[in-house]
């Protein structure tokens, strides 16, 4: 396949940035995404170009380092993937393919399609734990029966892994579908209930501070999350926020 | 709860009360207008009830009013804070394929339905109020000197209707009020944290009155141009 990359170049943090253009020859239908910028990456090197930087790590769906902004949708056109997991087959021989980072204010560019999600970080520090004491003495998770739904829909959010696809997605750049995800794990289970009340009004307090936009349901999240985490989670967390603001 | 108002999701449920609640009063006033259609005689008394009854005018008008002013200072404050969100947008964003147009035009289709306001306000609450308060008529007659003459509002609202590019205006702002409704009633529940084992049956009943309250409120506009 022949294509023409329109990518993202951004030498730092403070560079003003710009799109430039890179034909590719030669790309193989059965490459992943990752590999075929490997493969352009290696022609940059070979030319003595700056190669262009993004993130990636497990290569299999699972760490959530993986981003990039692919024709106007988080991880590319599919669905219910990150972008090692799309192959270069759900292009068309031809196709001109734009490639960005994530866009958001609390995602700050760090290089070319590299953006510092340190953000959600910092959220989880604000209360996405539960404090049990670990050295020696804990308690096998499986003696407190739990309801099967509970555990399900604990067990869903849970699959959460931090992509930030969500915030990219969302036209206000919003994290709620990640923090609904982080807040619903624990608020299902009986471990977590205990700090309910803290964790849900501090994780929110923390994802105001970092200026990720307000939920319009627009749903664009829900359908772009490679883990196919559901809107469901966001109104949990709107009633357990409501329920502790009440209470707090 | 003190500074509910302050966080992103406090702001997000007083959003969806105050659109419910203006759900709440469209199906009041439809209900109302329809009136006009089926009984004028019904309609000029219900009407005359309506302007006079001091807990509506006194009470309930007043909160209309703050639920109305609130909900569009709201949307707009809303709609900042999320474009500060993202300074730098996408050279290349495809919004179709995730969301509804409806959904991510809320400001557009809002602004729209508060010019159509200040029209509305214009042709029925200021001469209302004119009549009422500054020539001091409370009778709600045709000729406040002739008790015989009859209620006057079904006049009245034949009247505005008599204009071709009037009835075109409000057939437009109910178009884009049923965009708005479209993405906005639903959005409300999930707003308030509704999306239950109910969520399918409120997505089916939100689009019905999204498309039937304004596709009604055309039909009463334009049944009184052709019938004036
Ligand atoms: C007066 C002009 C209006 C403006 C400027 C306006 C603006 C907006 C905006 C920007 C939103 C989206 C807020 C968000 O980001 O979630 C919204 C939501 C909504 N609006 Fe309006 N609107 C107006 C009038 C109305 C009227 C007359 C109704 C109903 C009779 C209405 C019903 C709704 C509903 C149901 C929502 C969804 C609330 C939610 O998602 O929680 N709006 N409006
Ligand atoms: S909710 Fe989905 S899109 Fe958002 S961070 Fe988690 S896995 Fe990624
Ligand atoms: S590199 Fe780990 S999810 Fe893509």
């Amino acid at each position: 396949m022949n294509l023409n990359l329109k990518i993202w170049r951004q030498k730092n943090a403070s560079d003003k940035g710009k799109m430039v253009d890179y034909p590719i020859s030669d790309v193989s239908p059965d490459m992943s995404f990752l590999e075929m910028l490997d493969v352009l990456n290696n022609e940059l090197i070979e030319k003595g170009d700056e190669p262009v930087s993004f993130d990636h790590d497990c290569r299999e769906g699972i760490c959530g380092s993986c981003s990039l902004y692919i024709n106007g949708e988080a991880h590319g056109p599919d669905r219910l993937i990150t972008t090692c997991q799309l192959h270069m087959r759900t292009f068309k021989d031809g196709e001109t393919i734009v490639i960005e980072p994530w866009r958001a204010k609390a995602f700050p560019v760090i290089k070319d399609l590299v953006v510092d999600r340190t953000a959600f970080d910092r959220i989880q520090h604000a209360g996405g734990f539960i404090s049990v004491n670990t050295s020696g003495n804990t308690i096998d998770a499986n003696s407190i029966p739990i309801n099967k739904q509970d555990a399900d829909d604990a067990f869903s959010a849970a699959t959460c892994i931090g992509c930030g696809a969500c915030v990219a997605s969302c036209k206000n750049s919003s994290a709620m579908l990640f923090v609904g995800a982080k807040v619903s794990q624990f608020a299902l289970l009986p471990q977590g209930k205990v700090e309910a009340t803290d964790r849900v009004l501090n994780m929110v307090k923390q994802m105001d501070e970092e200026g990720f936009g307000n939920c319009t349901n627009t749903g664009a999240c829900e359908v772009e999350c490679p883990k196919g985490i559901s809107l469901e989670n966001i109104a949990r967390m709107n009633r357990e926020y409501l329920s502790a603001s009440l209470k707090g | 709860m003190s500074g509910i108002l302050n966080s992103s999701i406090g702001r997000k449920f007083a959003m969806a009360l105050s659109a419910l609640f203006l759900m709440v009063f469209l199906l009041q006033h439809f209900s109302i207008n329809i009136l006009s259609v089926l009984s004028p005689d019904t309609f000029n008394e219900v009407s005359h009830f309506m302007g006079t009854f001091w807990v509506i005018q006194y009470l309930l008008q007043p909160v209309l009013i703050f639920g109305v002013v609130f909900h569009f200072v709201m949307g707009f404050i809303l709609e900042i804070k999320n474009n500060k969100a993202r300074q730098i947008s996408y050279a290349k964003n495809n919004g179709g394929a995730n969301s509804t147009w409806m959904s991510r035009n809320m400001i557009w289709s809002g602004l729209a339905i508060l010019a159509f306001v200040v029209l509305h306000f214009y042709d029925f609450w200021l001469p209302e109020v004119t009549t009422k308060f500054i020539d001091g008529d409370m009778s709600g007659l045709i000729d406040p000197s002739n008790s015989e003459s009859g209620l006057r509002y079904y006049e009245e609202l034949q009247h505005k209707f008599v204009d071709a590019w009037r009835v075109v205006l409000y057939v437009i702002a109910f178009i884009f009020l049923a965009l708005h409704l479209l993405h906005g009633f639903n959005s409300a529940f999930q707003s308030i944290g509704a999306n239950n084992k109910y969520t399918k049956g409120l997505k089916t009943f939100s689009k019905i009155y999204a498309i039937g309250i304004p596709v009604g409120f055309i039909f009463i506009a334009i049944f009184h141009f052709l019938n004036h």
